[in-house]
């Protein structure tokens, strides 16, 4: 009992600290983490057991870490190492692409192929962004997207806040498309054991179906915002020509090499085995080694501070998990919903997305891993359709306030940098009915197909 | 070529600050840069930001605003950050000004032309002026006066290492009751004219 307590004291703390931005979430999660290990595991249950199952470590030197044989259950009790592993590979990859100006050649390409046309750029840029974030992280995405979409708004003489808007919530809906796209589904995939062509066929879906919906949406509203100042007359020649982006051409081609392979081991590792920890290893030693005169200033550039905040919040969630909170809370949505799978579905994707539109999506998903799959296991739902549940929710809910997702920031702090300063009032009038239409739309798609 | 000349003017409400600022760019014949740093911001980059003035020298709200690898949703904070980088820019460009909040004693810094200053003022003397100025009650002026110090503390405080008002953060701390506000602009002219020397 006061094991369970505790747990639950450093988890709200946790919360609350991540929320206010007192401390850095990452030593925020680590100190918990630390706070989870000495009370929780040692005064508490007085298990060893239960501080190295959740430090997972053995389980890097397991040949099921780095191959798959044949199917595998996954595993989501304590520090998920392939997601770390993973999330860093692509990381390093991601971060030499845009050393060599991957990113700013594929938006200014398509902003000529399009002859510079503000609404086409703007339907393209949305389907560039889902795209994109389909295989590299959203907060990547939306710095170049958002950086290229603000200098052709200048030299086109748009308003581009429309625009960002639109690639920022196309980040997050495509990021929900795939394994690889959001964190949560990193988490949720290499927990639960699914492939990337799992997502694919199941949140990949109606991540599409839902695509034709947003786009529709954003046209509807924006089009008249985004009609070009015809009066002022636009200087293409002052326009940076795509090939000028790039800046070094051997790079710039084994970058693209790279890419394309990452794609292909992600699209295929079900068949061959390789799982995402080791996909994520080849390429970042294939970047590294390709630009080995960059290697380190590649290797300072990544996100480590992400990496941590992920391995002290596997621990603290390994906390809930080991003293039986997660199973209690799992007991609380099956009450409510009463053992009726509609109205368990319609609490995980609306709460996931409520939550999410708040708070950090990262550390939701995590604690309700656990949860789901006890809900599964009592109640006899199947646990990939309360997995997809968990994706779209998780990932859709957080485009609905300015702080729901890392995209969502990263955007609105490259806009207002700017002079475009986008206050609460304004993204939320935008994006909250897009959250709701999509979320509710992925609800009855979830019910259509599965039910 | 005239020597650069900036002046970072931090101020209490009430104490004749602004002012001050306002005879110090004339005495030197420089641009006074206030409210009007938005206008020339938007002017630069050809938006607009009317809607925004509410935002200006305001602290952030850290339960609506969320950070990720240094970039941050606050429009607070995102206005600050395009506020420092015109008047890095302003600084890099060689250009004299006279600045009044805006954390500029900080942001300006590593610039050795730069003279920071905070005017601070008697309590009853700062509640005068403002009753005279705003036609308010003393109850009521003590009140304004109090909500914009704290208001300036807070936003000044959340973005800089260095304490608003504290007499360590600034090259002069000067008391504008005691030799009013003609009698301070001559003191800080003598010490400005000392400095450039």
């Amino acid at each position: 009992m006061l094991a369970q307590v505790v747990a639950v004291i450093i988890f709200i703390a946790m919360f609350v600290f991540i929320v206010t931005e007192i401390v850095e979430r990452h030593v925020v999660s680590l100190v918990c983490a630390l706070l989870t290990v000495i009370f929780v595991f040692g005064f508490g249950m007085h298990s060893m057991t239960a501080v190295l199952k959740t430090l997972n470590i053995g389980s890097i030197f397991t040949t099921e870490f780095w191959y798959l044989s044949g199917e595998t259950s996954g595993s989501s009790t304590g520090i998920n190492w392939e997601t770390i592993l993973f999330i860093f590979g692509m990381m390093v990859m991601v971060e030499g692409m845009a050393r060599v100006g991957f990113f700013r050649w594929l938006c200014m390409r398509i902003a000529k192929l399009v002859r510079y046309q503000v609404i086409p750029l703007f339907i393209t840029f949305m389907i560039l962004s889902t795209i994109l974030a389909m295989f590299i992280d959203s907060i990547t995405v939306i710095l170049f997207l958002a950086a290229v979409t603000i200098e052709l708004s200048q030299l086109l003489k748009f308003n581009p806040i429309p625009m960002i808007l639109s690639e920022i919530f196309c980040a997050n809906l495509g990021g929900s498309a795939t394994m690889c796209g959001d964190p949560p589904n990193i988490i949720i995939g290499t927990s639960l054991g699914y492939s990337f062509t799992d997502f694919v066929t199941n949140t990949g879906v109606i991540a599409g179906v839902c695509l034709i919906a947003v786009l529709l949406y954003f046209y509807l509203i924006f089009h008249k915002e985004l009609k070009a100042d015809t009066s002022k007359s636009v200087d293409y020649g002052s326009l940076p020509s795509p090939e000028s982006t790039i800046t070094d051409k051997k790079g710039f081609a084994m970058s693209c090499v790279i890419f394309a392979a990452a794609v292909l081991l992600l699209v295929t590792h079900a068949q061959t085995g390789l799982t995402v920890s080791t996909i994520g290893c080849l390429v970042a030693v294939a970047t590294l080694l390709t630009s080995w005169k960059y290697a380190l200033p590649l290797l300072r550039k990544v996100d480590y501070k992400t990496l941590l905040f992920f391995i002290g919040l596997f621990v603290v969630i390994g906390g809930l998990e080991q003293t039986g909170m997660l199973e209690i809370m799992a007991g609380f949505i099956g009450k409510i919903s009463g053992g009726n799978v509609m109205v368990m579905i319609a609490i995980i994707i609306w709460l996931s997305a409520v939550v999410s539109a708040f708070v950090d999506n990262i550390p939701f998903a995590t604690t309700m891993i656990p949860i789901i799959k006890s809900l599964s296991a009592t109640y006899g739902v199947d646990l990939t359709m309360l997995s997809w549940t968990l994706a779209m929710g998780t990932d859709i809910g957080g485009s609905a306030t300015p702080i729901g997702a890392s995209a969502n920031v990263v955007g609105v702090a490259t806009a207002s940098r700017e002079g475009y300063v986008i206050k609460w009032g304004l993204y939320c009038k935008k994006m909250m009915p897009a959250t709701i239409i999509v979320v509710l739309l992925s609800m009855l798609l979830i019910y259509f197909r599965y039910l | 070529m005239e020597k650069q000349l900036i002046i970072s003017v931090g101020r209490e409400y009430g104490s004749g600050g602004h002012e001050i600022a306002e005879k110090l760019a004339k005495h030197y014949g420089i641009q006074l840069l206030d409210h009007n740093l938005l206008d020339e911001i938007a002017a630069k980059k050809n938006v607009k930001m009317d809607h925004l003035r509410a935002l200006d020298e305001k602290h952030k709200n850290p339960l609506s605003s969320r950070t990720v690898r240094g970039y941050s949703s606050s429009p607070e904070e995102n206005m600050l950050y395009l506020q420092f980088d015109y008047l890095r820019e302003k600084a890099d460009s060689g250009e004299s000004f006279v600045i009044v909040g805006r954390c500029s004693e900080t942001i300006l810094k590593q610039y050795d032309c730069m003279v920071s200053i905070f005017i601070l003022a008697d309590r009853d003397k700062r509640i005068e002026r403002i009753m005279r100025l705003y036609h308010l009650t003393e109850s009521q002026a003590a009140k304004k006066i109090r909500e914009k110090d704290m208001n300036r503390r807070r936003y000044h405080n959340s973005f800089c290492v260095g304490k608003w008002g504290n007499c360590r953060n600034y090259d002069v701390s000067l008391n504008s009751s005691k030799l009013g506000i003609d009698g301070s602009v001559k003191l800080l002219t003598d010490y400005i004219d000392k400095r450039r020397q």
